[in-house]
């Protein structure tokens, strides 16, 4: 390998970034379901012509697809290897959860690069449709037991042989939809993204010579390792353990635990969850891929001078066990991996706060909230909208959480309300903070949020949510966040599910009102450290009331909003006043 | 249209206010640069403007501003209120649910207006107009009076899907300016009838949150041109690059938010295309900050919607530009982890420089400058002052950075020097490199005072063609408001199916709209050559909710507009097919929004009347030679007179190049030549 001048390295590095992030850019502007083009649940990138390693990857793309990506590569490069036949102009299509996948919306598009004949790399995309089938409208089915009751499954399979497309496999995929026009559109907006990423590389390539952006890859990767491994020894050796657990699988009624043992030798990092349940009945397994995608995310957080590629998992090794809640094979369900991750990613930041305290990160509000609303409108043409929700990140050494953010899987924006109500009979009656949803602490976590919505129309409700009993924990002192609610409107007041945020089969009538309430993120150091001025400020503007300011920050605030200066100082003094 | 006469562009900036002076008849120009006041703006203001005599000769005064840039960056707007829709009073605070940065969780966000200046009403207006639940006029009433004795100083009103309604909106505006008859008030509908609540939110809290503020600052400045007995016209540049009234400035003040830096960026891209540079990227290096634009193939690139900062979202057609903290006034420290460091602090323009004697001990980069000899401290940029203090800034270069470094002060300067030069490399990549254009195809356009200093490194750094300085790079933003179009951009949210579309309604919508744009560029009352007016249709096929930007091809001839439904659905399929490689025929096309702009052509300005006169000599031009310190060493160095250099003149670095608004430093390797209009070309040799 050549070495390459640090300017023509970092001209690649832009861009190849640029075309990765171009290819973000045209499936959101071209998709059809918000989810991919409002909440960007999407995400392109270059992979390793042999490994399906992450070379490059958009600034934009879904961060939990970003660590999975390369997992997809594989798959399809193993079933080039078993099957042979590959040709340039071929597409790959597939959703298989335990072969590359995440779950079955998110339907990846994998396409070789050929150069002289052979693969010079590989350009993938992946986007999250509204409908595959199953049970429930939009996927997320909480009661199912096997992943056959949440929609089709398909293996990868070329969808385009040599530059023609099988329009058989198109019409399977279109008789396995609700809504198969906007699964259509969506396979459009893929296709024009790998057709521009395509494009883009080989003129890039014609530029600057194959030689040469193929070292640069390896240089990107040696990099990203280099900055791992600094970043992990600035670390003091040792194990650190955290464990949290997930309320319930759906099916039964019992916690899940995530159980994590961390241990950091020098230079190197390794993440042992063995000690985690064994697979559920119900739909929140997830593969061993999705795990370490999702270690991925978690440490890309802590450390977020390293880059984006294959290199930075170089010096991190996984103890896993297969079958369990987070090896999960065929047909554990696995609609409902979201959830799993995320308590995962949380108990990495609870482990790394032990680790080193100077970069504490409270737990975020750590549910999506996959909630679905399908019906038929006054014409009787099908609607489905589905939707994920926010809530509160945790309190840290800097700062308060951010209120009403999205999960750190993700970086999708939530659809505006007009935009909803414009393409689904519903119509919101609340979208707002909630108070005392933060975990308190010297700097509380940001607040959740209230979500309050009339149908328009008839509908079937289904959600997959969690965080009902087990609420975002606190680090260094502070406090846990509130509970995840869910409730609609009944004849006489409003009912819950059973299985507390986790419901289907939930038919309402036009004119009724689902709410749901989220939590804000865990707190970050003792409450009562806070300072007097920033809760009674908190309690004028309604995120913290009297009650918690008094119970919790110890801070007597008068009904007027002013402090009372005296009872304050005896209940932090640890009086009862 | 009108008669020709004096027009003067006055770009106020953080440090100096330039002024470009311009007489049509005679086609004769002059320049001025005055120290701004911070705070109180009329002062420089009128002392600039005065410099070329009466000002009450002059026809028309043109004005470039970032009082409503620092408001927004320093959060210094004022307290108001927000009156919304029953339930939805957090829209503001809960933006689109994004955070900072992809990786990383930390950091928080306060809105400019808090929660308990937030209220909410009964009303609600459904997506397709239907009007749900009637506004309460007395409770509006009653809200207003609320928030304003809470101290509110301006009232935003945001209705959920006012955009397809706008009737509880205009009542609830007429019950608040009932009770409160000010300027100060507005609706959703009136700044964005667009689809999105978060984002017209957004831009109408930050309309309120800049009117007191920008309309305080026009009225001082209208006050003190009165007092100076001038009855022209006074206007604005905005952040699209195009001109606009004062009144109009008043009810749209976000529009501002980007004025200054867009008028700088409008003349460079129009002073490099006729040099033959189509793609060049701007940098505007001012005391404080270094502002960064892209031009390719002669056009300014223009954002739909820009963000000031997180969460502070506007909706309005803006020239795409960087800022980074780095800028003349920029000061250098060492940091507790002991890395030099310059900026973002600045010492602006008071007390300015250590150099400048006005009381700051700190050093600055123009400060660092001055000690390598590259700023001639015998001819200070803006005449105030007789002399730098090169001593003075030589001893805090040593105490503050070359002692805690232990380097020597010379080394300590170029170290300055070379941390700034690398911040400015980085912006100029992250606009150009980073979206996949290839350096090597483009010119710097420095401009600001203190632009040129850095051209050679900014080649050297970021691997560019060249770098074109114009002929007065001082005034450059103030040259941008004299040669500014008046420009009116407007949205509606229409909301129709290209399948059986009401033609007629389209057009109908297409004329009223064309009616107000075209109403406002005239109401500016400036010199236009024809007014052009350009629609544009968000759309998209049904099912996507992002748009495309259909331009149409629809001209107004004898007030009607000829259009029919295969125009709009073929201009849909081409813009369609440009970006995206496959259509989807069978799917509906639907029309999402209108766009209109109506643009007054101003009369053309030929930049040959900045070339250099017949007559220059560069014999003559040659000051001498003093030594400036390059790459560790003192290298006698040849200074020359800018503006006295002749067309084709060539001269090898290390030379220094000056003039009264700027320097231009050609570093040992480089070489500069002057071009037909006057400007510098600096190459590599």
């Amino acid at each position: 390998m050549t070495t390459l001048d640090p300017i023509t390295l970092a001209v690649l590095k832009g861009r190849l970034e640029q075309i990765a992030d171009e290819m973000d850019a045209t499936l959101y502007r071209s998709a059809f379901n918000p989810t991919i083009a409002e909440a960007r649940d999407a995400c392109h990138g270059i992979y390793h012509a042999t490994t399906g390693d992450t070379l490059v990857q958009g600034q934009g793309g879904l961060p939990i697809f970003v660590g999975a990506m390369a997992f997809a590569v594989r798959a399809v490069i193993a079933k080039v290897e078993k099957d042979g036949g590959l040709e340039e102009g071929d597409t790959f299509i597939f959703n298989d959860p335990y072969d590359g996948g995440t779950h079955l919306n998110d339907f990846r598009l994998v396409r070789p690069v050929f150069r002289d004949g052979r693969v010079f790399c590989w350009i993938a995309s992946v986007g999250h449709w509204l409908d595959i089938g199953g049970n429930v409208a939009g996927g997320y089915n909480p009661k199912a037991v096997e992943s056959f009751q949440e929609g089709m499954r398909i293996p990868p399979v070329k969808l385009i042989a040599a530059g023609r497309m099988n329009h058989d496999i198109l019409g399977i995929i279109e008789a396995n939809s609700r809504v198969p026009m906007s699964n259509w559109g969506d396979l459009n907006g893929q296709l024009n993204a790998l057709d521009l990423g395509e494009r883009r590389l080989r003129a890039l390539l014609d530029d600057y010579g194959d030689t040469t952006v193929s070292d640069a890859f390896e240089a990107f990767s040696d990099r990203a390792e280099t900055l791992m491994r600094a970043a992990i020894a600035s670390l003091p050796d040792g194990v650190y353990s955290f464990e949290d657990v997930l309320d319930n699988d759906g099916i039964v009624d019992e916690p899940l635990t995530v159980a994590l043992d961390v241990t950091i030798a020098g230079d190197t990092l390794t993440l042992d969850f063995t000690r985690s349940s064994g697979a559920c009945k119900g739909p929140i397994n997830i593969s061993r891929s999705t795990t370490i995608a999702a270690c991925y995310v978690a440490l890309k957080h802590v450390f977020t001078e390293v880059p984006a590629n294959a290199g930075c998992l170089r010096p991190i090794s996984f103890a896993i066990i297969d079958g369990s809640l987070l090896a999960a094979g065929p047909p554990k369900p696995v609609a409902g991996y979201t959830e799993t991750i995320l308590r995962l990613i949380g108990v990495v930041l609870g482990a790394l706060a032990k680790a080193d305290p100077s970069r504490a990160t409270a737990a975020p509000f750590g549910t999506i909230n996959a909630l679905s609303i399908a019906g038929h409108r006054k014409d009787n043409s099908r609607f489905v909208m589905f939707s994920f929700f926010g809530g509160g990140l945790g309190g840290n050494p800097a700062t308060d959480g951010l209120n009403h953010a999205n999960n750190p899987i993700s970086t999708a924006t939530i659809p505006p309300v007009e935009i909803l109500e414009a393409a689904y009979p519903v119509m919101f009656t609340q979208w707002a903070l909630r108070p005392d949803s933060a975990g308190a602490g010297t700097h509380r976590g940001g607040v959740g949020a209230v979500y309050e919505v009339e149908l328009l129309a008839d509908a079937d409700v289904a959600l997959l949510g969690e965080r009902g009993k087990a609420a975002p924990f606190g680090v260094a002192g502070g406090g846990s966040a509130a509970l995840n609610r869910f409730t609609w409107q009944t004849a006489d007041g409003e009912a819950g599910p059973p299985m507390v945020s986790k419901i289907t089969d939930l038919h309402l009538k036009a004119g009724k009102r689902v709410r749901l309430e989220t939590p804000g993120g865990g707190g970050w150091g003792p409450p009562e450290a806070r300072p007097v001025a920033a809760v009674a400020h908190d309690v004028a503007l309604g995120f913290v009331s009297h009650a918690q300011a008094r119970e919790v920050y110890k801070v007597a605030v008068a009904a007027d909003g002013a402090v009372d200066d005296a009872a304050t100082r005896e209940l932090r003094a640890g009086g009862a006043a | 249209m009108s008669k020709l006469g004096t027009i003067v562009g006055v770009d106020v900036g953080g440090t100096f206010t330039d002024l470009f002076y311009f007489d049509e008849a005679k086609r004769s120009f002059r320049t001025n640069k005055v120290p701004s006041n911070r705070g109180d703006e009329a002062v420089g203001f009128l002392e600039g403007l005065q410099g070329f005599g009466a000002v009450s000769h002059l026809t028309s005064i043109v004005h470039g501003t970032t009082v409503g840039t620092n408001a927004l960056l320093e959060r210094k707007g004022a307290r108001i209120g927000l009156i919304t829709t029953r339930g939805f009073r957090d829209v503001l605070e809960m933006r689109r649910r994004d955070r900072r940065n992809t990786w990383g969780l930390w950091g928080d966000f306060i809105p400019v207006v808090e929660r308990d200046m937030r209220a909410e009403v009964d009303e609600r207006v459904l997506s397709d107009g239907t009007i749900r639940t009637a506004l309460d006029v007395a409770q509006v009433t009653a809200t207003a009076r609320e928030l304003l004795a809470k101290g509110a100083q301006a009232l935003a009103i945001v209705f959920v899907n006012a955009f397809a309604n706008p009737d509880n909106e205009r009542r609830a505006l007429e019950a608040v300016q009932a009770i409160w008859p000010n300027d100060n008030v507005a609706c959703s509908s009136q700044i964005l009838p667009e689809i999105r609540e978060f984002e017209r939110t957004s831009t109408t809290a930050l309309n309120a949150y800049l009117q007191p503020v920008v309309g305080s600052y026009l009225q001082k400045l209208q006050n003190a041109l009165a007092g100076e007995a001038f009855d022209g016209r006074f206007h604005i540049v905005q952040s699209n690059g195009g001109v606009m009234s004062t009144d109009a400035a008043r009810r749209f003040p976000i529009r501002t938010a980007l004025s200054g830096p867009a008028a700088g960026v409008i003349a460079a891209a129009e002073i490099a295309k006729a040099a033959g540079f189509p793609n060049v990227i701007t940098g505007d290096l001012g005391g404080t900050s270094f502002d960064v634009s892209l031009v390719v193939d002669g056009a300014t690139s223009l954002a739909a919607q820009t963000t000031i900062d997180f969460g502070l979202v506007v909706r309005t057609p803006m020239i795409e530009i960087t800022t980074i903290g780095a800028g003349g006034g920029s000061i250098a420290h060492v940091d507790a982890g002991g890395l030099l460091q310059v900026g973002p602090e600045s010492a602006g323009s008071r007390p300015g420089p250590v150099c400048y004697g006005g009381g700051n001990e700190r050093p600055t980069l123009t400060d660092a400058n001055v000690v390598l000899g590259r700023i001639n401290a015998d001819r200070p940029i803006g005449g105030k002052l007789k002399a730098l203090d090169v001593e003075a800034a030589k001893r805090a270069i040593a105490r503050h950075v070359g002692e805690p470094l232990g380097l020597g002060t010379m080394e300590a300067a170029e170290a300055i020097v070379r941390i700034a030069d690398s911040k400015m490399a980085g912006a100029i990549r992250l606009m150009s490199i980073e979206r996949g254009h290839d350096p090597a195809r483009f010119a710097a356009v420095p401009f600001g005072g203190g632009g040129a200093l850095h051209v050679s490194a900014l080649i050297k750094d970021v691997g560019l063609k060249a770098a074109l300085v114009p002929r007065y790079p001082g005034v450059t933003s103030a040259l941008g408001c004299v040669i500014a179009d008046i420009r009116h951009d407007q949205v509606q949210t229409l909301n129709m199916f290209v399948d059986g579309l009401d033609i007629a309604a389209l057009t109908r919508w297409m004329q009223s709209e064309a009616e107000h744009a075209q109403g406002v560029v005239k109401d500016a009352r400036l010199a236009v050559e024809r007014i052009d007016t350009l629609f544009e249709l968000d759309m998209h096929y049904v099912g996507q909710t992002h748009t495309i930007r259909a331009t149409l091809p629809a001209e107004i001839r004898d007030g009607a507009i000829a259009l029919t439904v295969e125009d709009v659905r073929k201009a849909f399929e081409t813009a369609y097919q440009k970006s995206f490689s496959r259509l989807l025929p069978g799917v509906p096309i639907k029309i999402v929004n209108l766009r209109t702009a109506a643009i007054g052509v101003r009369p053309r300005f030929d930049l040959a009347t900045l070339a250099p006169d017949a007559g220059a000599d560069l014999v003559k031009a040659r000051l001498g030679s003093r030594d400036v310190w390059f790459d560790g060493r003192w290298w006698t160095t040849a200074i020359y007179a800018r503006l006295d250099l002749p067309v084709g003149s060539d001269i090898a670095g290390p030379a220094i190049l000056e003039q009264p608004d700027a320097t231009t430093v050609i570093a040992p390797g480089f070489k500069a030549r002057v071009d037909q209009f006057g400007n510098v070309i600096v190459e590599r040799i």
